[in-house]
């Protein structure tokens, strides 16, 4: 029977996993602009991918 | 005259796709229908920007009602640059800028490649949801005015309003909301799993020392949602008991609080299963439907006032400088300038220029009105036109326009307690605890106390209002969801039902049912040879009176001809001379009708030579579709006319309103004052308006709609209604109805649930697994019943309307 404990144990620590990542991408916003990133990603311009990278987002 | 005709009748600009009227600009192949476009065009071709047109087919918006870039210099004034600078650190400035004219995927690209354009500019980042554009910029290359300018040059004008200084903290709620969601579901999921085996034996576990591990966890995991989840529902009914009101949340609190302690005492004490399961599944289903039914429009304010239709910054005069300044500053006795399509931000004398102000969204007439030195002119007008002075005799805050919004009636309150959900949903409550307290003195007669605590108990737990909550929630969030699919966007779920409750329509008449700065002109009498109407043409293309303009549309500017002696007497006519032939444009009495019966409104009389040869008229340009509406609408409810306009076109009305049901010339008090009084006899009233002369009747209306152009402001209301859906009205109160009915059909549906669910409650014998399989049972069939429902009727109801 104890085997079953630690699968008990294991699952909810994979889910409680899944669960705080659910919490940093709301807290990213990542479920706030649902539409743009999706059209972003179409524009294929280097210039843009280069300054992007190039500038450090302040916090 | 025919060619002409043909030539525009093709022609469309590359920019925005607008048909060019009057005349084109060009450039190599490509023609823009205003010089706006053609320079947006020029500064992204400059900047080898012209993937821009190769993504969507005239992306652009139309640039012929630009506004001086001149008033962006107040956002370099400290105070109110701090309301949109989010963070600055001397290399970096990070700022966000409302762009209402961003609409298609190469809005997107643009506004994302601003760096192009400038290279002070490091980052811009879209959210398109918003409207919004976040701009990282160096501000030793270029002022944040600057930024606004360059926007606005590419034709993305920054809408900047007074209102938008102080709002922010929606964001985080709708976070918090997510995260709850997130955390209840999570733990709905493991209780679930971690009951089955206690539902499987029939509530024995052969191993104890698992059974208990398994029930000490689900109170770990049921901890959270009971102290953080569940928060808003407790928050929420003690301030309604507070204020000596039972909410909705009342019973939702209940049930949760009684479940939870219950279950602590069965482990504790009774060493046996707990109801976590059903506790945190009724958080968990209620926060999804609330987050549903919450879901609101980001870019739809419904609650406007008066700040956030007048402009942030004024020109001020100063020892004949012009400074901007921002709006709160003005005071009276200053000098303003106000330019072409600016608005009037406080009430002023003319001190210098012509004015002639559109007041169209003011008072709902539709010519503009002249005024001369002197005059007061009102705040809220526009002036169309060249520059005008004026000097400021009242403040901002003391204007004719600003006490409209003041007078509006305020006790008139969102009446929650008389919604139906709330009446049902707290009866069956009520009905709940006397059934269940008629169980337990049953059993307390019968000796068996264990009992009678349970059959108290039990029936909370399991007759939760939930399930009927839910039916509510589901049915509405998912309407509000389609009827935004449609292009009608609904302020909350109360809306739906007082819908339902109309039995009077009122209808504004300008840029309500007609559609705004269109006339359609008409000529009669004797028939004209070209040569008269191109040197009519001529003549009328002097002036920019809306009727002259309507003419030269009409006829067609061919620049034939040149015109001497050009005269424009305002309020009468103009006249001029062409090739020695005397050319009169204007009313009766200017030109000299002889037995003119009275002064007609929308007429203008044209005389060649002195001799009368006919008049053209002009008429508003009612929407498409407008009498299929009105006459069905005529069937079911009353039907009324409130119009600030002369009764020019009260003839064509009637048609399809009766005389009595008509009324002209109504200031914004008359149309507040006829709203009450239909309410005094008991009426329910939907009001339909655009403008500000409508706000008053909007609110006090039971129901008020915003008919919305594109992007334009609305004023405060419980309905945004895009014009192309205005003749779709009878759909939307069928659709309401549909709604109401899918509610009623799952409250039928959760109460015998319910009743199954009493019936063993009651005989204080519910095992749990009578309850683990009937909670989620119930709320599922529920669930699904009412989406489905509402997905039904919206195709069957609205299906061949769809918005775009």
């Amino acid at each position: 029977m104890s085997v079953i404990l630690i699968l008990i144990i294991a699952s909810v620590l994979v889910a409680a996993g899944f669960l705080f990542a659910f919490i940093w991408s709301v807290k990213k916003g990542q479920f706030e602009d649902d539409i743009t990133p999706g059209i972003r990603m179409l524009f294929d311009d280097e210039k843009y991918i280069e300054k992007s990278h190039s500038t450090n987002k302040p916090k | 005259m025919q060619d002409h005709q043909h030539a525009t009748s093709v022609l469309t600009c590359y920019h925005c796709g607008e048909q060019c009227k009057d005349t084109t600009f060009e450039i190599e192949d490509k023609h823009f229908c205003c010089f706006g476009c053609k320079t947006v065009y020029e500064i992204l071709q400059d900047n080898d920007m012209c993937a821009y047109y190769d993504m969507t087919a005239h992306p652009g918006v139309q640039q012929r009602n630009k506004t001086d870039i001149r008033k962006y210099a107040v956002l370099d004034d400290q105070q109110v640059r701090a309301n949109f600078v989010r963070f600055a650190d001397g290399n970096q400035t990070h700022v966000t800028f409302y762009l209402p004219a961003m609409h298609c995927s190469s809005c997107i690209w643009l506004l994302e490649h601003m760096h192009k354009l400038h290279p002070g500019i490091i980052q811009s980042r879209v959210d398109f949801p918003k409207k919004e554009v976040s701009v990282v910029f160096d501000e030793r290359e270029l002022a944040l005015s600057k930024v606004a300018a360059l926007l606005d040059s590419v034709g993305y004008e920054p809408l900047l309003s007074m209102s938008d200084m102080d709002k922010k903290p929606e964001k985080t709620l709708q976070r918090s909301r997510l995260i709850k969601i997130g955390i209840a579901g999570f733990a709905f999921g493991n209780v679930m799993m971690l009951s089955f085996p206690e539902y499987l034996a029939g509530g024995e576990v052969t191993d104890a020392g698992l059974q208990s591990m398994f029930r000490f966890l689900s109170l770990a995991l049921a901890l959270p949602v009971f102290f953080y989840c569940a928060s808003e529902f407790y928050v929420s009914s003690w301030k309604s008991i507070k204020n000596k009101f039972l909410n909705i949340d009342v019973p939702i609190a209940l049930a949760i609080i009684i479940t939870f302690t219950r279950s602590l005492y069965a482990i504790f004490v009774e060493h046996g299963p707990g109801y976590f399961d059903s506790m945190t599944g009724i958080v968990f289903f209620m926060l999804v439907g609330r987050y549903f039914q919450d879901l609101t429009y980001k870019t739809i304010s419904f609650d406007r006032d008066y700040r956030s239709y007048f402009p942030l910054s004024v020109s001020l005069l100063k020892k004949g400088e012009e400074v901007e300044k921002p709006l709160s500053a003005l005071e009276t006795g200053d000098l303003i300038v106000v330019r072409n399509n600016e608005l009037i931000p406080a009430d002023a004398l003319l001190v210098k220029g012509k004015g002639q102000i559109d007041y169209s969204f003011v008072t709902g007439e539709s010519e503009p009105i002249e005024k001369r030195i002197g005059e007061l002119v009102y705040a809220g007008g526009r002036q169309t036109g060249a520059a005008i002075e004026l000097k400021v005799v009242k403040e901002v805050s003391q204007s004719y326009l600003t006490q409209l919004w003041n007078n509006i009636d305020v006790s008139r309150k969102e009446d929650e307690r008389q919604s139906f959900v709330q009446m049902l949903g707290r009866y069956f409550a009520l009905i709940v605890l006397i059934v269940s307290a008629i169980a337990c003195g049953y059993w307390i007669m019968q000796g068996d106390y264990q009992r009678a605590l349970d059959s108290l108990i039990t029936p909370m737990i399991v007759a939760c209002p939930c399930a009927l909550l839910l039916s509510a929630t589901f049915t509405n969030g998912n309407a509000i969801r389609y009827f935004g699919k449609y292009g009608i966007y609904l302020k909350n779920a109360l809306v739906i039902e007082k819908m339902t409750k109309t039995d009077a329509i009122v209808f504004d008449k300008t840029g309500t049912l007609t559609q705004s700065n269109t006339t359609s002109t008409e000529y009669i009498g004797e028939e004209l040879s070209s040569v008269e109407k191109h040197m009519i043409a001529v003549v009328a293309a002097q002036s920019t009176h809306p009727y002259s303009k309507a003419i030269v549309r009409f006829l067609g500017n061919t620049m034939l001809y040149a015109v001497e002696n050009f005269k424009e007497f305002t309020g009468a006519g103009i006249e001029g001379m062409v090739d020695q032939v005397h050319i009169q444009i204007g009313s009766a009495k200017f030109v000299g009708v002889p037995n003119a019966l009275q002064e007609e409104h929308g007429i203008a009389y044209i005389a060649i030579d002195n001799v009368v040869r006919g008049r053209f008229r002009f008429a508003n340009k009612y929407r498409a579709g407008l009498d299929d509406m009105i006459s069905r609408l005529k069937q079911q409810y009353d039907v009324y006319i409130l119009s600030g306009d002369n009764d020019a076109d009260k003839e064509y009305l009637l048609q399809y309103f009766p005389a009595e049901h008509m009324f002209f010339n109504q200031s914004p008090h008359d149309k507040l004052k006829f709203i009450k009084q239909l309410q005094q006899r008991h009426r329910k009233v939907m009001m339909l308006g655009d403008g500000l002369n409508d706000a008053g009747a909007l609110q006090q209306s039971e129901t008020g709609i915003a008919v919305a152009q594109s992007s334009n402001f609305t004023p405060a209301s419980d309905v945004v209604m895009d014009v192309k859906q205005l003749i779709n009205l009878p759909a939307l109160f069928k659709y309401a109805t549909a709604a109401r009915r899918i509610i009623i059909g799952s409250f039928v549906l959760s109460i015998i649930y319910n009743v199954i669910g009493l019936y063993f409650a009651l005989q204080g014998s519910l095992s749990p697994v009578v309850a683990a399989i009937l909670m989620p049972l119930s709320t599922i069939t529920i669930v699904s019943f009412t989406t489905g429902m509402t997905t039904l009727a919206a195709k069957w109801v609205m299906g061949k309307n769809r918005a775009s």
